[in-house]
């Protein structure tokens, strides 16, 4: 009897970390989850001003522009079928370049801008973000490995 | 001809793991101690083998021979000889056959110093480790042969990616492996005790000391990870909750909870089955996390050279091993004979609740890992999960296990007076108080959670000095009797102590870090200086200067205090014409309290550059902490009751029996 009651506090307080973590993680799930948008995606359908989400693409050739403030960068993601507009403040990582597939985190601001809170190219030549081939392949510009 | 030798090698590796994987298995099912006696020879034979075929490609690279395909990609006569070397791990082909030399570094070492085991146990625990080595080996061998020949060979090789030519690249990963694979071991144990169904006090005791070494190389391992990560990525931060820093973060959880069952295993001969469990799961995470980091399914900031059709075999393999050796669970545990009673307030109660807390936060992270999958599997489209998911279900779940930490090495086996222990923890309440106040005084308006971190911190490493003080008696009997018992503790004693005290510092690197790091971004002008953290930092400039097979370009920092100089700086932008790649090259001033830290970036043409300077509050804690953790578990590793193989089953029973009637 008494081996049953501990087996059963001992299940009981299982259950209940579990219940809290379950919770935890659903709450957590539903408010931290950043949806990703192929830029076709982000002008047909806009998600809702300063909702957090992700872009992925190519970095339009001769699209980057350093602002005068010298720390803001402005450039353009496309999927070769959208070009969108992003502003990004601070210090872009070393493979960011024109024509590279680039992953950039932030929210839609007024008139269209993707104003960016971070921005993640790739480390080496062959590594292409997941979302960036998904984003080509939905604008069907994909070509194989590129 | 030398990498023929290393591929011949390679073969004849496989062929010597499949002999023991089968033979020792079949003559400890019969009882054959001719085929048993096969386990050991063929066990570092396997060894010798690999490495060989290592020594064969590590002297590919360093002879910088491009015939060999794998030199030929990814190396480049011109690098430093350190880079040469490391560089045989930097890629896919070369990694795999470090993570199978260190596979069967293990268990060589089983086989030599796991003198005292029972012949039986011994050759089914070889034999697993082959079984394991099999699959690694086909996998090497099949689809990623470092050895293949490229011909003609060209003039010069493609070089090494140059974010990995760096000193981190020499030590991070083979830490890590030993780390991931040393669980190996105490999953072959596992597998060898549910086929004997048979666990007790005497088998805890074996497979403690490498669970212990392989948790503190995986601790140094990521430790040195992220503080790689942290000087060479110049963002500032030194963990992202990225997929491939969840993917060893995992087995680390897992494995932290595995080393605390274990010791309810071999003290109070219970939560068996459960022990079992946890060493088969720590290694489903090492198997895991290397799918995740090869496979490339999941974007990362740290994911190399990634490639999705071999990702598949190692799913497989993932889904062979942990999947069969469930289904031996689900069929051998129920046999296992059940433990002792458990009082819910009692050194073992305490334990699993600390199992309880691990394992749930190991699966939290796994489902915010994997969501993503789950969701695009499902049509949801792509999704992403960062820092905020584990943030907030992080710190719930780790709040209470600190707590715990403080509590449960005073409390007694079997039967515990909790208030007596509270008692005890007056002064660490206090302590954590008195921290908490000053925390928020000093830092008034800033982040809530500061406080309750840094009073957590200050809570388990005054409890850690309390608990030390009531085992040494210290003031209640005559110092030189405390001195007596403090040289006369276990050295596992101070192992625990000194993890536990690494944790609190750990703790305390983590919170200030993330709360008052101070950060600047802006253009500079050679002669201007800008206030970071009370910091003076003046800029004089950026020079050219060339590098052994690169250009930098070089800033100069002199950073002041109140007038007073502190330190120079110089960070450097660098350019790797081999790849045309640039790098992006930290300059840290560590005062130990803080890390002054800056990065120069592009010029914007017009004379100015544009730069980065970080005041990074206690981050260096975070690796000291992590070191004092690897360091405590290294130092309970020379207790003597933990020296490999030390026990016979009969001793420890005897002790466990002796423990339970005195506890």
């Amino acid at each position: 009897m008494k081996r049953k009651r501990r087996r059963l506090y001992t299940v009981l307080i299982g259950m209940a970390t579990l219940g809290v973590a379950a919770a935890l993680v659903l709450t957590a799930l539903r408010d931290e989850v950043v949806f990703f948008y192929s830029p076709t995606e982000l002008t047909e359908r806009p998600p809702p001003p300063d909702m957090r989400l992700r872009i992925g693409g190519l970095v339009e050739e001769d699209s980057v522009r350093r602002a005068d403030d010298g720390v803001t960068t402005n450039f353009r993601v496309t999927d070769l079928t959208t070009a969108v507009s992003v502003s990004f403040t601070g210090v872009l990582p070393d493979l960011f370049r024109e024509g590279q597939g680039v992953v950039v985190e932030g929210s839609l601001a007024a008139g269209g801008l993707f104003v960016a809170s971070g921005v993640l190219a790739k480390h080496d030549e062959t590594y292409m973000p997941p979302e960036v081939a998904e984003a080509l392949k939905k604008s069907g510009k994909w070509q194989g490995n590129q | 001809m030398i990498a023929e030798i290393g591929h011949f090698a390679l073969v004849l590796a496989l062929a010597v793991a499949l002999a023991q994987a089968t033979v020792p298995m079949i003559g400890a099912a019969r009882g054959d101690a001719r085929w048993i006696a096969l386990a050991r020879p063929a066990a570092v034979a396997q060894w010798a083998c690999i490495a060989i075929a290592f020594l064969a490609l590590t002297h590919a690279y360093v002879t910088s021979d491009f015939s060999v395909l794998n030199v030929a990609n990814n190396s480049h006569s011109a690098k430093p000889l350190l880079y040469k070397i490391s560089g045989v791990w930097g890629n896919h082909e070369g990694s795999l056959l470090l993570w199978v030399l260190i596979l069967a570094t293990f268990g060589g070492a089983v086989a030599v110093f796991g003198v005292n085991l029972p012949p039986s146990l011994r050759a089914r625990v070889l034999s697993v480790q082959a079984m394991i080595a099999i699959g690694f080996l086909t996998f090497t061998l099949f689809t990623s042969n470092p050895f293949t020949r490229l011909s003609p060979a060209p003039a010069d090789g493609n070089g090494l990616n140059p974010l990995l030519q760096d000193p981190g690249l020499a030590f991070h990963p083979p830490f890590l492996y030993l780390g991931y694979v040393g669980f190996s071991i105490a999953f072959a144990f596992a597998i060898a005790a549910l086929i004997e169904g048979r666990v007790d006090a005497a088998w805890a005791r074996w497979v403690r000391p490498w669970t212990l070494a392989a948790w503190s190389f995986l601790t140094v391992g990521i430790a040195l990870g992220s503080w790689w990560a942290y000087y060479e990525l110049g963002w500032g931060g030194w963990w992202f909750w990225d997929p491939v820093e969840n993917a060893s973060f995992m087995p680390w959880l897992a494995g932290t909870a595995l080393l605390h069952s274990s010791i309810v295993c071999e003290k109070r001969d219970a939560l068996k089955s459960w022990t079992i469990l946890l060493a088969i799961v720590t290694f489903g995470f090492s198997l895991l996390g290397t799918f995740l980091v090869r496979s490339g399914v999941l974007t990362s900031v740290h994911a190399f050279a990634t490639d999705p059709e071999r990702g598949i075999f190692i799913l497989g393999f993932l889904v062979v091993v942990v999947g069969g050796s469930l289904v031996l669970f689900a069929v051998r545990a129920p046999k296992l004979k059940g433990g002792g009673l458990f009082a819910p307030i009692s050194r073992e109660g305490s334990l699993v609740l600390n199992n309880l807390l691990f394992t749930t936060a190991a699966a939290t992270v796994l489902l915010g890992t994997l969501y993503p999958l789950f969701v695009d599997a499902l049509g949801g489209g792509k999704v992403s999960v960062g820092p905020p998911y584990f943030n907030t279900v992080f710190v719930p779940l780790i709040t209470p296990l600190l707590i715990l930490a403080g509590i449960t090495p005073l409390l007694a086996w079997k039967r515990a007076d909790l208030a007596g222990v509270l008692g005890r923890l007056k002064l660490a309440a206090a302590v954590a108080g008195a921290v908490v106040l000053w925390t928020i005084y000093r830092y008034w308006g800033g982040p809530g959670l500061a406080a309750l971190g840094t009073g957590l911190a200050g809570w388990l490493a005054a409890a850690v000095v309390v608990e030390w003080a009531t085992r040494v008696r210290l003031f209640r009997v005559p110092l030189g009797e405390s001195v007596r018992r403090a040289i006369h503790l276990p050295r596992a004693a101070y192992g625990m102590s000194l993890a536990h005290f690494g944790v609190a510092v750990l703790v305390a690197g983590v919170t200030a870090s993330s709360a008052w790091k101070a950060e600047n971004l802006q253009v500079m002008r050679p002669g201007e200086s800008v206030m970071v953290g009370g910091y003076d930092f003046a800029f004089h400039g950026v020079r050219s200067v060339p590098g052994p097979n690169y250009s930098a370009e070089r800033g100069h920092f002199i950073v002041t205090e109140d007038g007073r100089p502190v330190a120079e700086l110089w960070p450097e932008k660098r350019f790797y014409p081999v790849q045309r790649q640039p790098t992006t090259e930290a300059a840290i001033h560590t005062t130990w309290l803080a890390d002054l830290y800056v990065v120069v970036g592009d010029a914007d043409g017009k004379g100015g550059w544009s730069t980065r300077i970080y005041h990074n509050p206690l981050v260096p804690w975070i690796w000291v902490g992590a070191i004092i953790m690897a360091f405590g578990g290294a130092v309970s590793l020379t207790d003597r009751r933990h020296r490999v193989g030390a026990p016979t089953r009969r001793r420890a029973a005897a002790r466990a029996m002796a423990g339970a009637a005195g506890g």
